[in-house]
């Protein structure tokens, strides 16, 4: 579904995203890893379209992001960091606004909207402003957002920040719920949600892939390491180094 | 195609307009506008001892110094609020293009515009009860008032695609407002016509006749003509193709 190649994005003389490639099937989790910085929620930014890549090429279901953006983005859902909202709304009337750019009209947007709802356990804050949600729901809200159109690529960028340990492990479970139908991209950096959602796991360091693979895989990467932890710590260089 | 394109700007459209109306920024501006240009309908223009009942002098000619200060109060939101909040990034992730989202905005603020704009009919209802006003000038005056109204938000609108700060963007558009209004106060130009040397004054002529002013005053005498409503309008096209510039410098 997802198919990223060479993907290249430099901000002035500073490139951010370093030749990545990889693809991602349905039925695949899809996990990356890296210190902040590293060029995930700019390779995120990418692949939804947003970035205009400096060079590579992203497809989506077989459509080029950057020849046929409208059509491209019509099959990805986008959970961006800090879940932006209109604060001025509420959490249903966003949502259906989402649905109604999304091309959801009349009885299928009154459906879909409660669909998401149910999901994401917003019943009770359905007509509450999203200026008084707490963080969690605003960050539940946003996620119900990138599902309203029941899209094929799920992109999601720290989807469980700033959760509590019930919430994280709501939100886990629905990503591996989901993903055994979706194509799911979500950052993280916190190791032991790659055991708990991922198929497969990217770690990514200073704009470029360090390792790719399953959960397993990554651990016997690194000879000698137990834990991802240690992996992750030996292939990825931190920002308190010189 | 074309349905679909219709639909997403309909979608941006509403949200933005109805957001209008959930904040108390639009009461607060209705209110200022709606006092102001009868305050200085009455107070400054004295309507009431011209014994004229056109509203040429008395009510049109106040109004670009109302709209340099109360369309960029009107307009700062538009991008810079989605900026701030983060939601511009979740904009233009979703399948429609930058244009439909910037004029679906446009629009809802141009409206907000006809609504006060329109609530100003008492005055109409009480040069009529009062007088016997020409029709030709009250209409082509609302005309230009309203040109001149959507293009300084038209203004506001590129300045706040560059910037996530209302403030910012606020005092901006005010600056480039003031500039496109003097550039063609006729005082103002007699007075730089008569200190440069007399070559220049083509030149001078020329600047004068981009600013907002000089097609306004055309407009409000009764003469409607064709060229001025298309000056405002490509100004508006400009300011607009300006804004997507600055929306895609956010992303590049």
């Amino acid at each position: 579904m997802i198919q990223v190649q060479n993907l290249r994005k430099e901000f002035g003389a500073k490139v951010a995203v370093d030749n990545v490639s990889f693809t991602v099937e349905k039925g695949e989790v899809l996990g990356f890893l890296g210190p902040n910085g590293a060029g995930k929620s700019t390779s995120m930014r990418m692949v939804t379209g947003y970035f205009r890549p400096t060079s590579g090429s992203i497809r989506i279901g077989g459509i080029d992001m950057l020849e046929n953006p409208e059509e491209a983005k019509r099959s990805i859902g986008y959970l961006p960091e800090n879940a932006p909202l209109y604060s001025d709304m509420t959490v249903a009337s966003f949502l259906g606004f989402c649905a109604e750019v999304r091309g959801i009209t009349g009885a299928a947007k009154s459906r879909a909207i409660d669909r998401v709802l149910d999901l994401c356990f917003l019943h009770r804050v359905r007509n509450q402003s999203v200026d008084t949600l707490s963080k969690g729901y605003r960050h539940r809200t946003c996620f119900a957002q990138s599902i309203i159109h029941d899209p094929e690529v799920l992109i999601l960028d720290e989807p469980t920040d700033g959760l509590d340990p019930n919430q994280k492990h709501e939100v886990r479970q629905l990503i591996k719920k989901m993903g055994e139908t979706k194509a799911i991209i979500f950052s993280t950096h916190i190791l032991e949600e790659v055991d708990a959602a991922c198929s497969r796991a990217m770690i990514i360091d200073r704009g470029k892939v360090v390792a790719d693979g399953t959960p397993q895989e990554l651990r016997q990467k690194v000879p000698g390491c137990q834990s991802l932890d240690e992996v992750f710590r030996n292939l990825t260089r931190s920002d308190l180094e010189k | 195609m074309k349905n679909k394109d219709l639909a997403n700007t309909l979608a941006i459209f509403k949200r933005e307009f109805l957001s209008y109306f959930n904040s108390p920024v639009l009461y607060v501006i209705v209110v200022i506008f709606l006092l102001a240009s009868m305050g200085f309908t009455f107070f400054f223009g004295r309507i009431l001892d011209s014994d004229n009942a056109s509203l040429t002098q008395s009510f049109f000619f106040w109004h670009p110094w109302i709209y340099i200060v109360l369309a960029p109060a009107v307009g700062m939101r538009l991008w810079s609020e989605e900026h701030r909040l983060g939601t511009f990034e979740l904009l233009m992730t979703m399948p429609l293009s930058p244009w439909q989202a910037i004029i679906g905005k446009f629009v809802a603020a141009a409206l907000v515009w006809a609504i006060s704009l329109l609530l100003t009919f008492s005055i109409v209802i009480t040069v009529s009860w009062l007088g016997n006003p020409d029709p030709g000038p009250i209409i082509t005056g609302y005309a230009a008032s309203y040109l001149y109204a959507i293009g300084c938000l038209a203004v506001t609108s590129a300045a706040s695609a560059f910037t996530r700060s209302q403030v910012v963007c606020f005092i901006v558009s005010v600056a480039l407002c003031i500039l496109l209004t003097l550039i063609g106060y006729p005082g103002i130009v007699d007075s730089v016509v008569r200190t440069l040397p007399g070559s220049l004054e083509s030149l001078v002529r020329f600047v004068s006749y981009l600013s907002f002013m000089d097609h306004f005053y055309e407009m409000t005498k009764g003469i409607f003509v064709i060229r001025d409503v298309l000056y405002f309008l490509s100004v508006i096209v400009v300011a607009l193709i300006i804004t997507h510039l600055g929306l895609r410098s956010k992303r590049a």
